[in-house]
């Protein structure tokens, strides 16, 4: 039957159609495209791995970063919180002084009063004496005028020793 | 699966019987029906080799792409375009087309005493050229695509790189790896490559119905034969010895199968010469009985027509419905068919070059 029965012209033909496109692709066409897609391969399998190594150091740093941050947060924290703690301080501070110096401020102007008022009296007190000295002064001047009510005086106080 | 196998052999079996008893039929009243379509001939004379790409036929028109043809008789070349033989009708410097007979189709000359003389026949035939055309196209793109590699690098494939690169990839990942070994498989690479795209290629020309598709190359027995061969000859070349071990004195069977009577080293040897036999095989037939399928649905319409037209119109609705299917299911097979032979290839060679472990035992 013709159609199990290979033809001689055919084979050989084709062994010859077939033999060059081998050789050719195996020679000029194979080679290239293989190596490239190796190639290709290799540089993505690389790539892939950076990536992975990339993504792994961004990750770091992140956290690296986020620490950082919390740090200066933490530090700025604190030193608000001093801030305030020493401007308490000091307005406490200063009211205390403030109330210190009003207290002798006023303390020290009570004294002054005080020792004004005293010197007054005093004033007052030997102004009082003196007048009234004079005044006894004039009034004995006037009294004893007269011998008589001399010489009663003297009696009388001679009587009064006496009794003692 | 088994229904689809059932139907295949009825398909199969309706085209295989039918045309027999077209023929029977033919014979039987010879003379009352000359233009009789036998569709078993038509189906025949479209899936063999021809010297000439017949287009088509109108009336007694015949539109046909001449070959050259090429004899070696008696020490001279003779050289002729296939056109001189007037589609078979005439013969030309004593040569002639063969019209019945074992050499039937064929170009043979007359003896003085009738007997038919076969010349060494190198003719251009329609599957020669067909060959030729698919080799040039394969060689074409591939030296293309190379350029391209060269050129994009590192970069994604474009255009045509990117329809043939998945093919390259599966070729070298799924069969060449998967069956040969990642040490070993990159001497064969370049083999499994290019048969599978010269298989693939030429399957895919072979269905398209126009020229210069058609032609039914892969299910040309030379052309399968001399695809195994090129597999035979690889794996003989470079099989190591624990290959040829393997053959003539298999280990792990009892000595009494080997001596006196040599009967493993038979069997092994046989089924060095069965693994393309049967490559060579499987391939021509699939392709061959995708092309009778497809005709003989075409066939249907006409031998329908032939009894009344209007059946034969009836008729074409199934028959061009079931010819599209077909069509597709070949889409099909002709990548599976050139994804077996590379496959079956591979692992021929991965049998070659296998470091066996005797210790562990053998099937």
């Amino acid at each position: 039957m013709e159609l199990v029965n290979p033809g001689i012209g055919l084979i050989f033909w084709m062994t010859l159609a077939f033999g060059t496109v081998f050789f050719v692709l195996s020679k000029f066409a194979w080679p290239s495209i293989l190596r490239a897609l190796k190639e290709r391969e290799q540089h993505i399998e690389e790539a892939l791995q950076a990536a992975d190594i990339t993504k792994e150091e961004m990750k770091k740093l992140k956290i690296d970063n986020e620490k950082l941050l919390k740090e200066a947060k933490d530090e700025r924290d604190a030193i608000l919180n001093d801030a305030r703690k020493i401007r308490d301080k000091m307005i406490d501070e200063a009211r205390i002084r403030a109330n210190e110096e009003a207290d002798r401020i006023v303390e020290s102007a009570r004294e002054r009063i005080e020792n004004e008022k005293m010197a007054a009296m005093v004033e007052m007190k030997n102004q009082i004496a003196k007048v009234s000295i004079d005044i006894a002064e004039m009034i004995l001047r006037e009294k004893m005028k007269s011998d008589k009510a001399q010489t009663d005086f003297i009696e009388r106080i001679i009587d009064e020793s006496r009794l003692n | 699966m088994s229904g689809l196998v059932a139907f295949w052999m009825f398909v199969a079996g309706l085209f295989f019987i039918a045309p027999q008893q077209l023929k029977a039929e033919d014979k039987h009243d010879e003379g009352h029906h000359k233009k009789e379509f036998n569709a078993g001939q038509k189906i025949i004379d479209h899936i063999v080799d021809a010297y000439e790409w017949h287009i088509l036929d109108i009336g007694d028109f015949h539109l046909s792409v001449p070959f050259p043809v090429i004899l070696y008789d008696e020490g001279n070349w003779h050289v002729f375009m296939s056109s001189k033989f007037k589609h078979g009708y005439a013969s030309y410097k004593g040569y002639e087309i063969a019209k019945e007979g074992n050499l039937k189709g064929k170009v043979i000359r007359k003896a003085e005493d009738g007997t038919e003389i076969r010349p060494l026949d190198l003719s251009i035939t329609k599957n020669v050229f067909s060959i030729f055309f698919a080799s040039g196209l394969i060689i074409f793109l591939f030296m293309s695509i190379s350029k391209a590699y060269k050129r994009t690098r590192k970069h994604a494939p474009k255009g045509i790189q990117s329809v043939l690169e998945p093919l390259i990839m599966f070729i070298r990942d799924e069969i060449a790896i998967t069956s040969i070994g990642r040490n070993k498989y990159e001497k064969f690479l370049p083999y499994l490559l290019t048969v599978f795209f010269f298989i693939f290629f030429n399957n895919l020309l072979g269905i398209v119905p126009i020229f210069p598709g058609g032609a039914n190359v892969t299910g040309n027995i030379a052309v399968t034969g001399v695809l195994a061969l090129f597999t035979f000859f690889i794996t003989a070349i470079r099989a190591n010895k624990n290959y040829w071990m393997h053959i003539f004195n298999t280990p792990g069977v009892p000595w009494w199968l080997k001596f006196p009577v040599p009967l493993m080293p038979i069997i092994e040897l046989v089924g060095v010469f069965t693994k393309p036999f049967v490559l060579m095989v499987r391939l021509f037939a699939n392709i061959t009985a995708g092309h009778i399928i497809i005709l003989g649905f075409i066939s249907l319409i006409f031998v329908f027509g032939q009894t009344s037209i209007f059946a034969g119109y009836g008729i074409s609705v199934i028959s061009i419905t079931l010819a599209i299917f077909i069509f597709f299911l070949e889409l099909l097979v002709a990548f599976i068919q050139a994804y077996v032979f590379t496959l079956l290839s591979a692992i021929y060679f991965g049998m070659a070059v296998e470091e066996h472990h005797h210790e562990e035992g053998h099937h």
